[in-house]
């Protein structure tokens, strides 16, 4: 635990903030503050934006997927009971972009079905929109029914938590991570594809751009191939910000070789400790040792003023489920001041930060804002103002060499 | 009888030599501070809708990207949607080509911009094909030229089988009850064709247009007859009066056998425009802005692109040269809808010639009088006549206005045509509805053609 009275130098703490539907609970549309008829309006999502950067948050996140939401991890169900359907996350982080002005926005790109061309420049988009705040959560999609909306492939029906063979080198798995990893290169090469002085609107000879500073990408690999250079000029953070999301071994090395930001699900301290290890190792692995890549832990809150408050509406929201709530990450339930403990116990582990999933929408993300952040304010332990305009500047981050310009 | 309503459109303006970037007043192409100036400045004018036009590779000749042009866009969805937030009426179109994309996604991405712009979203669907910018994905060029309009129909039918499969009233979410969803099998499709097979719910409920406004920009016989059959506006180069009388019979013509009225699709040509105090400093404008398009080196390229071979060492001051052109596939300028155009490269060259000895034209002045005429130029009263004229005399429905200026190309016809056009009766003075459909006059989306095959849900 650390001395509230005497906080570690450590390097700055990073909070970010999941969004997704009306909060992690899936009865939390039920609470009375809840806005279940709104999730589909533009209102909903920049409130709740605008609220995360008025706690100073270095980054929302957006989540999404293809199919309809499941309470089952693997294939769809038919409940009505809970949120069901959503928008584009891309497409709702553009949206609140001009509405904003210094929170990061990342939102969630699944990568098994999709154009890393088209991804490349919809990301640069919302970098160009945003002016320099956003990222892209990467995601593969496993399930046999997303697939078959698309159906261009079959994905093998694969059970989490059950599979651990499905990890092993050359598992679908695997294969699917693999495909992620040769996706994020080409978005990547892409958003270098355009050296940022390419525009030169040279009068004298009549060219608008250099075209030796435009540059073909070339990739190859077994899943596609990708020529370039993107139909979008390089974006204001030239590489926005790359994170996935990781449980196991064969997304940690996905979050070593290709991301910049990490988000992994710790049950507590040690557990960090022994994660950060995992991710630190397959850094190494790709060459990128060097690299900065900032893992965040996931907590699930259900934050009051009061403990007992907080309990109460956990276990109400559960008596609504009929069950108490599982999750992959944390579950953490009390109050701001609590929690701020043991977001610096895990900085202290290591990790650079934490993703806080509110159990309800907008009360847990209130509870965040209003509580949590001034709490480690006033331990010295979180910016007080922004201190940068783009989210590789709130991340610490410079802004890279392009690598295809000549030194 | 009330008079003709006319509709506006605004063309961004895009990456070819239409758009004059070495004018001082020329901005950014990619600050999104441009799109916003250009946004609010359609809709300050009433406009039905922005239009954004799209091409999937940077255009080639010579075998190297084309360099003489603006290029470089922003993602079309993206940019639309930020957009969104910063207007609160005017229509949001985008170009979105349904060789290099699947139905699930692309709805989603309609869908989602249907709901984050309260009803405003429409979709110019656009077949390019070529293998040239199939090699930026997955497939390639996979597809056929015959087959491109196959794919559309298809792509299209299942697009609506997903946007129709939530009917809008499914979401209940009564917090007492803890009912969410009315129907635990909301968004189910089922669509298979030629080009697709997909199942399975579509996770985006009915969005306020139900779907997206439906634009089209193929000339062909059969861009023509999927237009009549499925889309809400056409976009297309018939500038002139007689050539558009004659387009817009034709396909309104063809609109009953699909079981439709006159007014549900309308037509849009694409159309310049030069404003002046005077009619004569209008022309000189005009004229002036003629040679800022096309320069020297611009008129070698255009010549290049018809005559399909290497003319980098042609006089553009001298006459046109003297071999003909090579036939058979352009294998000098890649990306291009335009070569397309040149469906006899012969015959088109012949015509140049005569035109050029008639006038006395050098290579720069012939390709200028080809390629450079503004469509609408003179003091705003005569454009304002002009443009009323053309649509009274049903050569279209109104226009897609395409400035040659970034942002602020549109700002001077805002400020001193549409008053005019306001005056004389033939467009809005506000905005009478809310959506893009409002707008259009279109009335709720039709329900899916019965004749489309393979669709069941
Ligand atoms: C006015 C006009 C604008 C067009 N704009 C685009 C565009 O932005 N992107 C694109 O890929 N194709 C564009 N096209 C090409 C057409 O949509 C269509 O794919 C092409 O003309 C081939 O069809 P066709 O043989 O029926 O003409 C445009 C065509 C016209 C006539």
């Amino acid at each position: 635990m650390s001395d509230p009275r005497n906080p570690l130098p450590l390097t700055p703490l990073h909070i970010a903030v999941a969004l997704d539907g009306a909060g992690w609970h899936p009865a939390a549309w039920r609470e009375p503050e809840a806005r279940p008829t709104e999730l589909l309006d533009a209102r909903y999502w920049t409130d709740l934006v605008q609220e995360a950067e008025r706690g100073l948050l270095d980054l929302v996140t957006i989540e999404d997927s293809f199919g309809l939401q499941s309470s089952n991890p693997g294939r769809p169900d038919d409940r009505t009971d809970q949120v069901r359907g959503r928008l584009d996350a891309v497409l709702v982080a553009a949206r609140v972009a001009p509405l904003t002005e210094h929170v990061g926005i990342v939102p969630t790109a699944v990568v098994t079905h999709t154009e890393p061309f088209h991804a490349s420049k919809a990301v640069a988009t919302l970098d160009w929109v945003s002016t320099g705040r956003a990222g892209v959560r990467v995601r593969v999609s496993s399930r046999p029914d997303e697939a078959a909306l698309f159906g261009r492939r079959t994905v093998e029906p694969f059970e989490p938590g059950r599979a651990d063979s499905a990890d092993t080198d050359g598992g679908p798995i695997t294969d699917l991570f693999d495909e992620a990893a040769d996706y994020v290169e080409v978005v990547r090469r892409l958003w270098d594809s355009w050296e940022d002085d390419a525009e030169i609107r040279d009068a004298a000879t009549g060219r608008f751009v250099d075209r030796e500073k435009l540059h073909y990408i070339d990739f190859e690999g077994p899943h596609f191939s990708v020529r370039g250079p993107s139909i979008t000029p390089r974006p204001p953070q030239g590489q926005p910000i790359v994170a996935a999301l990781a449980h196991r071994t064969v997304a940690y090395r996905l979050v070593g070789r290709s991301a910049d930001l990490g988000f992994v699900t710790p049950r507590d301290a040690a557990d960090a400790r022994a994660i950060l290890a995992e991710v630190r190792a397959e850094q190494a692995v790709a060459g990128r040792a060097d690299e900065t890549v900032h893992v965040l832990g996931d907590v699930v809150v259900f934050l009051d003023d009061d403990a007992a408050a907080a309990a109460d509406r956990k276990a109400r929201l559960d008596a609504l489920l009929g069950r108490e709530l599982i999750s992959d990450a944390r579950i953490f339930v009390g109050t701001p001041v609590e929690l701020a403990d043991l977001v610096l116990e895990w900085r202290e582990a290591g990790l650079g930060g934490v993703r806080l999933r509110p159990g309800g929408l907008p009360h847990d993300l209130e509870q965040i804002t209003r509580g949590l952040v001034p709490e480690l304010q006033r331990r010295g332990a979180f910016r007080t103002a922004y201190e940068a305009d783009t989210l590789r500047g709130l991340l610490g981050l410079t802004r890279p060499a392009n690598r295809y310009a000549a030194v | 009888m009330a008079k003709k309503q006319i509709h506006l459109a605004a063309h961004f303006p895009g990456v070819n030599n239409t758009t004059v970037w070495s004018d001082p007043a020329a901005g950014s192409h990619i600050d999104f501070r441009s799109f916003v100036h250009f946004a609010q400045t359609a809709e300050r004018a009433k406009f039905d809708f922005l239009f954004l036009a799209e091409g999937l590779r940077l255009r080639e000749q010579n075998g190297q990207i084309y360099d003489l042009d603006v290029v470089g866009r922003p993602d079309t969805m993206a940019v639309l949607a930020a957009l969104a937030a910063v207007t609160e009426r005017l229509g949001l179109a985008g170009t979105i080509n349904s060789t290099f994309n699947e139905p699930y996604e692309i709805a989603r991405q309609f869908a989602s911009l249907d709901h984050l712009s309260a009803g405003r979203a429409a979709w110019n669907v656009v077949t390019s094909w070529d293998e040239f910018t199939g090699e930026n994905f997955r497939r390639g060029g996979f597809l056929p030229q015959e087959k491109r309009y196959l794919r559309a129909k298809e792509f299209l039918a299942a697009t609506w089988a997903l946007f129709d499969s939530w009917r809008g009233d499914e979401i209940v979410a009564d917090k007492e009850s803890g009912v969410f969803l009315a129907d635990p099998d909301a968004g189910r499709f089922d669509v298979s064709s030629d080009q697709f097979d997909i199942r399975g719910r579509f996770s985006v409920p009915r969005s306020p247009q139900t779907r997206p406004v439906i634009l089209q920009a193929g000339d062909s016989e059969e861009g023509r007859e999927f237009a009549s059959s499925s889309a809400d506006a056409i976009f297309t180069r018939h500038g002139t009066l007689d050539a558009g009388r004659e387009f817009y019979a034709d396909v309104k013509g063809r609109l009953a056998k699909y079981g439709r009225a006159a007014g549900d699709l309308k037509i849009l040509p694409a159309a310049t425009f030069v404003l002046g105090d005077t009619d004569a400093e209008a022309q000189e404008k005009a004229d002036v802005i003629r040679h800022q398009q096309v320069s020297g080196q611009t008129a070698i390229k255009f010549l290049e692109q018809l005559w399909n071979r290497d003319l980098s060492d042609h006089d553009p001051d001298g006459p046109l040269p003297e071999a003909d052109p090579l036939v058979g596939e352009n294998t000098i300028a890649r990306g291009r809808a335009s070569v397309r155009m040149y469906r006899d490269p012969i015959a088109t060259a012949r015509q140049w010639r005569e035109l050029a000895e008639a006038k006395h034209l050098s290579t720069r002045e012939l390709i200028i009088e080809v390629t450079g005429r503004q469509s609408f130029v003179g003091t705003p009263e005569k454009v304002a006549d002009a443009l009323d004229e053309f649509v009274q005399a049903d050569a279209s429905d109104g226009f897609v206005l395409v400035p040659h200026l970034t942002p602020g190309g549109l700002d001077e016809f805002a400020d001193t045509v549409v008053p005019l056009l306001q005056e004389r009766g033939s467009f809005r003075t506000e905005y009478e509805g809310t959506t893009l459909r409002d707008h259009l006059g279109l009335g709720d989306a039709r329900p899916p053609a019965d004749a489309i095959p393979g669709v069941g849900s």
